[in-house]
């Protein structure tokens, strides 16, 4: 390895840091501002990589020329900040003061529609842009050969950047940004008109996207999965160098880069597990990332509402309770096998969903990476009955285990966290564990993961394994309703609502919030591991972010409020999905459009919002 | 000067935070040119009737009214663009920008084309401001960092101010300095109500005082009346 080869590697990274920079530099602007985490912004890169496909090839027609191909990029970056004014107007503007989970469920909605729109409008296969005019393909230096694209990138980012310091501090509206990213309140009461200074932002938010998604069509095509490839590399960029800050994200840009350039000659298959592990570490030590602030006026946001009243069941309740339960030991004699299959997925996924609402309504802590905890579990149990040949019964008993374990131990640097920067580490922990899945190919079998994982035989009869999840599903609910119902869940709920007052009558908020943690991850292990064996195989969609996003829209629809609501909201969202998938090829959009629908119509979840109605109209008929 | 129409009218107004009602039927005008005191002892009210009345905080019952029009429901920009001006009881300067950069924030065209506040009109006011126009904000002392607060709001060209504590935390001498350049605000005919517990800064300024305790408006007329009865 000699000096011009390491030259060489630097330039790629430089290269590679200053695409991601542009990108990034949009999603950090727009959350400074609007405080809210943009998921959506991937899907802007999408469409900015899509039209430049569509437009600068056209362009190029009417005059091969560098001018012409650059123009194509900027048009398309234009109608993705139309695209980006659009989304603001109708969903963002609504939801600026909802709870984090909302928001981004909320933006993860458009994801999806944006999805199938992009398959509708290019259809599913990957396109590849041209080149750019008059770049050489490769440029000698030093004796390597460098892609003469990757050298204009390098030039393109910090160009960037600069514009950006001069709209920055030379005009209003920067000034105006600046000044809103501090205290957005403050800047209303100077009689600013926020709303105005918002859509102008996701502008100019959106139209980085665009434009970043616009510059990689010469050596990455466009294709329709590039959007949660691109919003997990953007999130760790902006979240190491503090959300809001511009700068902050050039410098994360190029750490980035450069430890995956690296980091790749040393281990090759580690780039995705190094900057996830950046990220972390970051979390860990800087928790405002490399040039952040702690949030001083969160202004009006609302903080979630949980679980308020822990009200043991009433008459009604507990006939419910047992109807189900009744309905639920009985299925094997009247359901086909087809509903037993669904049956078992729906009760795995109950489970990590009431685990997840201990995080959420009762802890007060915004998971953005449960999927980690049901991945982790699945691949336990899978890999120990694969790789190492052991039966189902121990393997069972391993998942909640192991998944335990790992949640303790991220736990314990994420529960010093709190709010949005909780989230975060959250999601970078989950995308770490999910790179690590991804990427170590000899063990977690890669991409393609590992079949092979089936029952023990005398579970191997669908009914059978069906009677094994329900008991050990409903079980492991009834513990956690019972710890929720114990001094430790009041401890919990009061270190949400005030953390300084349960510090203050001697409740370790740490330590109790970290228990949560353990005992939330190993109740999702176990539904992982049973949900692997039902399944009999494993993969990493298991822990990846849709499936996170899955568990909390099942929260969502049940509603937080309620501690059973989470279990409903799992079976509703099974079961439609399981119905419209097979009816519809939009069932993205379908699903997208619902979730937004919900948060906008129902910001307490399905099962509050009943609830509210429920105590609207008996008041009403009080005279 | 009671006798001038009132500019700001403030009509049994009541806020609540949360399920805690502060406020009960706050009622008092300010008149054309007049600078009102809000008294009254610490967690009396000020802040929140402030907050109020800027559409900060939502009123839970009462109104306000400003120029001859309800303001009770807009947003806090809306009131602003009114004309109603707003410096903080926490200053909450924008501590990234320069003190230029502030004053940028706050800048709106004047009312009726007038020539209106410049940041060189108001460093004449506020000359301690004028040495350090480039510095960020988070290098200023509380007391400059208390005038930048106003000489922001200044630069909305307000018909009317409402100032939470401009005096708090202040150096003596620093609070004479204050209390000069709100006389001369005052001598330029803007209206302005001061919420204050130093009774000899109120008294320097002031026309009247609103005494408020536990929410609820106790006493309205001269100052003179309160300061013996040792209200401050
Ligand atoms: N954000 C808040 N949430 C709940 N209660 C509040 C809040 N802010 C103020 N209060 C309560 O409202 C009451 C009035 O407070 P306010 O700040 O208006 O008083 P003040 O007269 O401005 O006091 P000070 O002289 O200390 O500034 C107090 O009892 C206070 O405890
Ligand atoms: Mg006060």
């Amino acid at each position: 390895m000699d000096a011009s080869f390491l030259v060489a590697q630097l330039l790629t990274g430089l290269a590679s840091a200053s695409s991601l920079f542009i990108t990034a530099s949009g999603l950090t602007l727009v959350f400074g501002v609007t405080r809210i985490v943009n998921f959506a912004h991937g899907s802007l890169f999408m469409l900015g990589a899509y039209l430049a496909v569509t437009i600068v090839p056209r362009l190029l027609d009417l005059h091969y020329s560098l001018p012409m191909f650059a123009l194509g990029a900027l048009a398309a970056a234009l109608i993705v900040g139309l695209i980006g004014v659009a989304i603001e107007l109708i969903l963002l503007r609504r939801i600026y003061r909802a709870p984090e989970i909302f928001q981004l469920l909320a933006t993860f909605g458009v994801v999806l529609v944006v999805q199938d729109l992009v398959i509708r409008i290019w259809g599913p296969l990957d396109i590849l842009g041209p080149r750019a005019p008059g770049v050489p393909r490769s440029v000698e230096i030093l004796g390597q050969r460098i892609s003469g694209y990757d050298l204009v990138l390098i030039a393109v980012g910090p160009t960037i950047l600069g514009l950006l310091w001069l709209l920055m501090r030379r005009t209003r509206f920067g000034v105006l940004v600046r000044a809103a990213t501090q205290d957005r309140e403050m800047v209303g009461a100077l009689g600013v008109d926020q709303a105005k200074l918002f859509t102008a932002t996701l502008f100019v938010g959106s139209f980085l996207a665009g434009l970043g998604g616009a510059l990689q069509i010469p050596f990455k095509p466009a294709q329709p999965a590039m959007d949660i490839a691109i919003i997990s590399e953007t999130f760790v960029v902006t979240v190491v160098g503090g959300m809001g800050s511009i700068p902050g994200a050039f410098l994360a840009a190029i750490a980035i880069g450069l430890l995956q350039a690296f980091g790749a000659l040393i281990i090759p298959e580690s780039t995705l597990v190094m900057a996830f592990l950046l990220m972390a570490v970051v979390l860990v030590v800087r928790p405002w990332g490399f040039l952040g602030k702690p949030d001083a006026h969160l202004g009006a946001r609302t903080a979630i509402e949980g679980v308020k009243s822990l009200t043991p069941l009433d008459a009604t309740g507990k006939a419910v309770v047992a109807i189900a339960l009744v309905a639920g030991a009985t299925l094997p004699l009247w359901s086909d096998a087809y509903g037993l299959k669904v049956a078992i997925e729906t009760l795995c996924f109950a489970l990590a969903a009431f685990a997840l609402n201990l995080l959420i309504g009762v802890g007060g802590m915004v998971s953005f990476g449960h999927a980690a905890w049901f991945g982790v579990g699945a691949y336990a149990a899978g890999l120990l009955t694969v790789k190492l040949g052991l039966h189902m019964a121990p393997a069972l008993i391993a998942a909640p285990l192991i998944a335990g374990a790992v949640a303790a131990f991220i736990g314990y640097f994420i529960v010093r966290l709190s709010g949005i920067y909780l989230a975060m580490l959250t999601l970078a922990a989950a995308q770490l564990i999910y790179a690590l899945c991804f990427q170590w190919v000899a063990v977690t079998g890669g991409d393609n993961g590992v079949v092979g994982v089936w029952p023990a035989e005398w579970a191997a009869a669908r009914a059978v394994y069906y009677g094994l999840t329900f008991l050990l599903c409903v079980a492991a609910i009834w513990l956690l309703r019972r710890a929720i119902h114990a001094p430790f869940g009041y401890a919990l709920r009061g270190a949400r609502d005030s953390h300084l007052r349960a510090e203050a009558v001697g409740i370790d908020v740490k330590g109790q919030r970290l228990a949560a943690f353990a005992l939330a991850g190993a109740a999702t292990g176990l539904a992982g591991g049973l949900y692997a064996f039902s399944k009999g195989s494993i993969d990493p969609t298991l822990l990846s972010i849709p499936m996170s996003i899955d568990f909390l829209a099942m929260v969502l629809i049940g509603g937080v409020q309620t501690l059973f609501g989470p279990v409903i909201g799992a079976g509703l969202l099974h079961a439609a999905k399981d119905f419209i998938m097979p009816l519809t090829d939009l069932w993205r959009t379908w699903l997208g459009l619902t979730i937004v629908a919900l948060v906008l119509a129902f910001p307490q979840g399905v099962l509050g919002g009943l609830a509210q109605w429920r105590a609207r109209f008996a008041r009403s008929r009080k005279p | 000067m009671t006798g001038a129409a009132p500019i700001l009218r403030v009509d049994r107004l009541c806020a609540a935070y949360g399920l805690a009602q502060v406020l009960f039927e706050v009622s008092f005008t300010l008149a054309r040119g007049e600078t009102i005191a809000l008294t009254g002892r610490n967690g009396a009210g000020k802040t929140t009737t402030l907050k109020t009345i800027m559409g900060l905080l939502r009123a839970s019952g009462g109104s306000v009214s400003f120029l001859d029009e309800d303001v009770t429901r807009l947003k806090p920009f809306e009131i602003a663009r009114r004309g109603l001006g707003y410096a903080p009881e926490d200053r909450r300067i924008f501590t990234d920008l320069t003190v230029d950069e502030n004053l940028e924030v706050g800048r709106r065209a004047a009312r009726g084309g007038g020539a209106g506040f410049t940041p060189d009109v108001l460093f004449e006011i506020f000359p301690n401001l004028a040495e350090m126009r480039h510095r960020r904000a988070s290098a200023m002392s509380g007391g400059e960092q208390q005038m930048l607060a106003i000489a922001r709001t200044l630069m909305g060209n307000p018909v009317a101010l409402l100032l939470d504590e401009p005096s708090e935390g202040l150096a003596p001498v620093i609070v004479d300095q204050m209390a000069e350049a709100l006389l001369r605000l005052k001598a330029q005919g803007l209206s302005m109500v001061l919420s204050e517990q130093n009774a000899e800064f109120a008294a320097a300024i002031a026309d009247r005082a609103v005494l408020l305790e536990k929410g609820a408006v106790r006493f309205v007329g001269p100052l003179g009346d309160l300061a013996s009865a040792d209200w401050f």
